[in-house]
Order: structure tokens, then sequence, then C-alpha cells
């Protein structure tokens, strides 16, 4: 995609600039020139989207540092006093903390478009490991972040989080108390995750002007998922794309407007305006909602796996989650990339949606919530002839041994020798999760991998441009025999 | 497709399904008030209700709560309780000073001059450092102090109260899932306790406090009550305060009051976020219109 440059200087001012400083041919050449596939759709605004949520992000946050106090004592009360005394500081905060989770929205519908439209495959894998790192360095960013305002959740989200370095054998305790700064999160914690939080952003920049290189190397994908073959597949992206980008941005910012306004507590949580305080434990621990679906994975492994124990087995997981997406170009074997001619593939990626959305929603709950459970728990009494001579029942545990109990001391003594119980079986969140957990992995490990080799994709168009006169002017689009490729056992791949 | 879909349901099905522990140690649920201070568009704060919360608050609750995160000139500030306005009558052509919204020639008066803040913080007295000596004085309290705390530390709090410590009420509606309605409901919800509940001495029973009451319960172990017990004895008895409107101080009236000035202690702001709210999302509406318009106008001949 990077072809001949079309840039023209206009005036003897840039003449004399473009010999020294090709800056304008650099910006001409990839955001007005630059020649993107016709037939993006909205899905493929969200990169528009994220690019603008970064310089939201960084902006506001820049400016809360100004009145910010990064002191375990302050750090509270500052944040407070930015709502109430800074001019319009409720406004910059709430834009900052419900960025966050719009930034979050973006992503997510940018990856899982990525993911439906193939958009990892080659020559892309740069691109999409890119993308990757990117997600990584927000999530990092958004947990510092969210310790910040030194609140119940803050404090101990911060503490269940870097415990987890702990499970790490020989130096997760080391890397642990190096992270924290000492034995306990505390002043050094907060200053260092200040600290780091200011620099991550930068990061995400830069790596964000790498994406945007490898795009403009390899040229964007697109909804069929082929190569534009001819000038007739491409516009240029600006006025086109740009135009497409701003009607969706517009769109997202009417959503983010809508909760900064009217909900800008609705993505948080209660406990973080209470004040952290290392002697009360909230009653349950609960990370932000985007990282929800991989703290319920964290959860979800209850159970030892040979010499891993299950806290350690949790946090390899957890990891894995985000770590297989790395790998992903090289999971899926499927020659075709975009989903809409793969039928199979796209009823898996909606069950995948639903997973995550699934665990996004066990992630939030108690695990040992009940979902379903076969009956009550029974306790028969028993004589010392071994005749049942009451039975009583309980939905939990608890309730049928108080019960029981109860029924014990209202008979006399010594009449009930025994106490025999039948539990019911139960399927609790956390068995949820497992299941849920399962079909995560085996979605990259298994689904995708062998859906690739066994697959009959349907009719793909042979051009950007027939697929999108295919679907506007009817089934018998100009020059006829548009579909050209009719896949069969042993065909070539269709961009052969 | 259809596969999928079923499975999306069975899935959703099973999240709809109640759990089945969820009967022991519940709280009642809170009734969810309509507060005119969320409503979408233009939700404001009632004025009187603000008036009459502060004075429940300054004569109830105040003895033992807290509310470090303010001070006595946020009263008088814009849409505060004790906002005050100074301007020239114009049939009698006389100044006069009086609590209220700016308007028909009325201007808002500066918080630290506002009068009835002046005089409200005077009631008061804080400790300083002499100057002159390095003596620790008192002074009576000015608009810009903080709130002047019931107790001198957290400990002292604890000693008063039976080892419970008041919580702080600056953000306190924000704190709590359910903000003004959780706060009403509580201070509301104090009833005897349910033959069968043994409440222990120093605690009282509230059916909307969460809390697991099982083993003070000796009742049908299946049918647990609701609620929970708190350190804090029900404070808001019928006429327990004079409001100056003539108001009856009933439990329901002090108790909605109440909760209505700790909402606006906890996000003062929220009248002039909800109506700049409305402004941004009318101009971001007309801005998508036109830029569709334009996206349109562009793609006009391109099919996609």
């Amino acid at each position: 995609m990077s072809g001949e440059s079309t840039y023209t200087p206009g005036s003897a001012f840039e003449r004399w600039l473009d010999v020294r400083l090709p800056i304008l041919r650099l910006a001409h050449d990839s955001f007005v020139a630059y020649p993107t596939p016709r037939n993006l759709n909205y899905w493929y605004t969200f990169g528009a989207i994220l690019s603008f949520m970064l310089v939201v992000q960084i902006v506001s946050g820049v400016v809360l540092a100004m009145h910010y106090v990064a002191h375990v004592d302050y750090a509270f009360d500052s944040v407070q006093r930015i709502e109430r005394d800074v001019p319009y500081g409720w406004l910059i905060q709430n834009i900052h903390s419900v960025g966050a989770s719009m930034f979050f929205v973006a992503v997510y519908v940018h990856m899982f478009r990525g993911l439906y439209y193939g958009s990892y495959k080659a020559p892309r894998e740069v691109l999409w490991i890119l993308g990757c790192v990117i997600y990584l360095l927000m999530v990092a960013t958004a947990f510092m972040g969210y310790v910040l305002p030194w609140g119940q959740m803050s404090f101990w989200g911060a503490t269940v989080i870097t415990n987890l370095l702990g499970a790490v054998p020989l130096v997760g305790e080391s890397i642990k108390h190096w992270l924290m700064g000492g034995y306990a999160i505390g002043n050094a914690t907060l200053n260092r995750f200040f600290s780091l939080h200011y620099l991550l952003p930068f990061l995400i920049a830069g790596v964000s002007i790498l994406h945007v290189w490898a795009l403009h190397v390899s040229g964007q994908n697109n909804p069929a998922g082929i190569e534009p073959k001819s000038k007739e597949d491409t516009v240029a992206f600006t006025p086109y794309a740009t135009m497409k980008d701003a009607v969706g941005l517009c769109l997202f910012l009417l959503m983010f407007a809508l909760f900064v306004f009217y909900m800008p507590d609705a993505l948080g949580h209660a406990d973080n305006y209470i004040e952290a305080n290392p002697l009360v434990t909230p009653p349950h621990i609960v990370p932000e909602w985007y990282l929800l679906p991989f703290y319920a994975i964290l959860r979800a492994i209850d159970f030892d796996i040979l010499f891993i124990d299950s806290k350690l087995g949790g946090v390899l997981a957890m990891f894995a989650a985000i770590g297989v997406l790395f790998v992903l170009p090289w999971l899926d074997t499927s020659k075709v990339r975009s989903m809409r001619y793969r039928p199979v593939a796209r009823q898996f990626f909606i069950l995948f949606a639903i997973t995550c959305a699934a665990l996004g929603w066990c992630g939030g709950q108690t695990p040992d919530r009940v979902l379903l459970q076969t009956g009550p728990y029974v306790k028969e009494l028993i004589d010392r002839n071994g005749a049942v001579i009451a039975t009583v029942d309980g939905q939990t545990a608890d309730i049928a041994t108080r019960a029981a109990q109860q029924r014990i001391n209202a008979l006399g003594p010594n009449v009930a020798e025994t106490v025999r119980t039948r539990e019911p079986y139960r399927f609790t969140v956390t068995q949820l999760s497992q299941v849920l957990t399962a079909f995560y992995f085996a979605f990259f490990l298994l689904v995708l991998p062998l859906l690739g080799l066994r697959e009959r994709p349907t009719q793909i168009p042979d051009t950007i441009a027939k697929s999108v006169l295919r679907a506007h002017d009817g089934p018998a689009p100009a020059g006829g025999k548009a579909l050209a490729y009719a896949p069969r056992d042993g065909a070539p791949p269709p961009e052969a | 497709m259809a596969r999928s879909l079923i499975a999306a349901c069975g899935l959703g099905l099973l999240a709809l399904l109640p759990g089945a522990a969820s009967a022991a140690g519940a709280a009642k649920e809170i009734p969810h008030e309509k507060w005119s201070f969320e409503q979408v568009p233009f939700g404001t704060f009632d004025r009187g209700a603000l008036q009459r919360g502060l004075k429940v608050y300054l004569e109830v609750c105040a003895s033992c709560h807290s509310m470090n995160l303010l001070s006595y000139r946020n009263l008088g500030e814009k849409g505060g309780p004790l906002q005050a306005v100074q301007g020239r009558d114009r049939e009698t052509g006389e100044e006069s000073v009086r609590l209220g919204a700016p308007g028909e020639g009325f201007k808002l008066i500066n918080a630290n001059d506002n009068p009835y803040v002046k005089q409200l913080a005077s009631q008061y007295e804080v400790s300083e450092i002499d100057q002159e000596t390095g003596d620790t004085v008192t002074r009576p309290a000015r608009p810009a102090d903080r709130f002047v705390a019931p107790y001198p530390n957290d400990a002292a709090a604890r000693a008063a109260n039976g080892g419970a410590l008041p919580p702080d009420f600056s953000v306190l509606a924000k704190a709590r899932h359910g903000g003004a309605s959780y706060i009403k409901a509580l201070l509301s919800g104090y009833v005897a306790p349910p033959a069968g509940l043994e409440v222990p001495p120093g605690q009282h029973y509230n059916v909307y406090m969460a809390g697991d009451l099982s083993s003070y319960w000796n009742g049908d172990p299946r049918k647990p009550p609701y609620g929970g017990f708190l350190a804090m004895a029900p404070q808001l008895t019928e006429g327990r305060v004079t409001f100056d409107d003539g108001t009856p101080a009933t439990v329901k009236q002090m108790a909605s009051d109440v909760a209505t000035f700790i909402a606006w202690a906890a996000d003062p702001n929220a009248e002039t976020r909800l109506s700049l709210g409305f402004s941004v999302l009318a101009y971001l509406s007309i801005v998508t219109g036109l830029v569709y318009a334009a996206y349109r106008q562009v793609w006009k001949a391109v099919g996609h």
C-alpha cells in the first residue's frame, strides 16, 4: 500500500519544506490519498474512535495530575477537592473515569471486529500483535489508574492483584515486594502507580504509531476479507473514510456524554467512595467491569493441577487468556479471512462473544453463589434403632443444620441418636465460570485450528467492488459473473 | 445460527434463576424514590428539602457524624441550601438580602460574605495557632473553615459510640448502593424486632440494614427475618426538630429531607451537571446530524 506518493506541493513554502522535512507529504500520503477499501462498515470506525479516546484520556489526565495529590493521607480528599473546588473539575474527573470505560468499550468492539473479519491473518500478524500489546498496556494503565482515587476498591483491588504475583514460584514474593515498594500496599505503591499511570499512556501512544504504520504497510482489511485488486476497490481516505469515522465518532460521543452527565457513577463501584482502609475488607472485591471476564477466569481455577496449585493455576489461566491472542494468527488455519463467508465459524464466534459476556457476569458475582440446585438439603434424624424419626430440610447447609438442631431440641434429650445428611447437587458461579473458561480456550485452541481445515466456506466475491455492488444492486451485478470463486474440496484459496 | 441462539437463550435463563442461598441474611429491598435531583434531563434539588435537611443534620446527625470535606461556604454557594441573593425590591425600592436563587434584579452573594453562612459558622469554635505567642487559641468559625467535626479523632468517635465509628457524611450518598433512597429507607426502617429475634445489647434492628441474623434467630430457620443490626439507635422521632417553614416533622419527612441534603453534599454540582449535559447532548445531536448529512453527500456517487 505504500506506493508512489501523489503529493504535489502547492505553494513555494510547501516546496521549500518538502525537500527539508517532507512532513506534509507524509500526512498527505497517510491520511488523505491513502487508499481504503470502499466496503468498510461502521465497525471499522473504532480505530479512529480509539485514537480520539487516547487523546481525551491523556489531556484530561494531565489536567487532573495538576490537582491530584499522590499520598495515602490526601489522595482520596484531593479527588473530592477536584470534584468540588476545581472549576469544572467534576467534568474533567467524570470524563477521565467514564473515559476509561469508554476506551475499553471501543477497544473490545475493535478487537471483536478484528476477530470476526480475520484482520489478524497474513500479512497483518504484526499489526494484530501490536494491537495486543496496546491492549495489555491499557489494562496495566487502567488498573493503576483505578488505585489512584484511594478508595476501598482501589486499595483492595491492588492488594488482590499484587498478591497474585506472589504465586509465581521462586521469584514471586520478591517481585511482589518490588512492585509494592514494601511489604504491603502503601504510600510507596501509590506513588509508583501514579508515576507509571502517567508514563504508560505515552508508551500506548508510541505503540499506536507503530500500529498505524503496520496498518499502512499491509493496508486495511475489510468486511469481505479480500485484498483490493484495482482502483475500483478503494476510495481515498479523505474525504471518504474520514467522514465515515466522523459519523462513528459523533455517535460514540453521544453515548460518552450520556454517561458523563447522567450516569457518571453507573460504571463504578459504590465502595470506592469509601476511603481506603487496610483494616476493613469489603464483602466482595471486584475489579472494574472491563476486567471482570479475566477475574472470572482467575477464580474459575479453584483446583490444583498436578504440581501447580490453584492460585498459580488461576494466574496462569488469566495471563494465558490474553496471551493466546498473541498467537491467534497461527492458531486459525482457515484460508478465508472474513467470517462472513464462514457459516460455522460465525456461529462459534457468536458463542464466543456470549461466553466473554457471561464470564464478565460471573466475575461480578460471589463465586459460591448457587445458580441451580436439585433440591433442599435434607437432614434425617435417626434413633438408636436405626429408624428415621423425622426429616427436616433447608435451602442451604446452614439452614438445614439449624432446623435439625431445633427439631432435636424439640424431641427432647437422647431421642435422636444420629443425623444423616443428603446434599443436593449445586451448580455455582464457579462451576459456570469453569465451563465458560473451558470454552474460551477451546475456541482458540481447538475450534479455530480444526475448523479451518474442515469448514466449507460459502462463495466469496472476487473483488471488493463486486461484493459492494452485489449487496446494493441485487443478485445480478454489472458484468454478470461476479461469483467466480465457488469453493469445493481442494480448491485454491481465494487470495492465492 | 439457530443452535447458537438456543445456547444463548439457555445461558440467559441460567442467569435469571434466583440464587437458592439468597434467602438468608438479606436486607429488605429499598423502595426507590423519585428524587427531584435525579430527574433527567433537568433535575434540581428541592430548596425547602435542602434547608430542612441541613437543619436535621445540624440538630440531630452532626452530634456524631462529621462532614469533613465540606466547608461552611459550600452551603452558600450556587445551588446550596443557604444560597442568598442581594438586590433592590422593584416595588419598594429597598435594598434587601434573602435566601433563594438569583433573578429579578437579585444577585447571588459570594458565599464568604453570605450573612446566613457567617451566622451559622460563628456558632462553632475552631482552634488555631496564635502567631504572636504560638499558643493554641480558639475563635469562632468563618465560612472558609471546614465543618467542625463532633470528635477530635476516630478513636474518640469509637469510644463515644460503643466501638462503632459513625461514618463521615461527605460522600455517603455515593458510597452506598441506592444513594439517597437507601439513606431514607434506613432512617425510617427501624421496626420492632420480630418475636424470636434476639437483639444484642447496644445494637438496633433495622429491616434495610445488610447483615446475617441467623445466629440471633430462634424462629423457623427457613424463614429468617429481613435486615440486620446497627449500632445507631433510631434518631428520628416524630417532632425531633421544628422546621422553620412549618412542615410537620414526621419521621418520613425528616428522613427524606436529610437524605436530600446528604445527596447534595456528596454531589453539589449535580444541577450544573444535568443542565450542562442537556446542552451538550443537544449540541452533539445537531453535529451528528450535520456530519451524517455531509457523509451522505460525500458517498453519494460511491457504492458501498
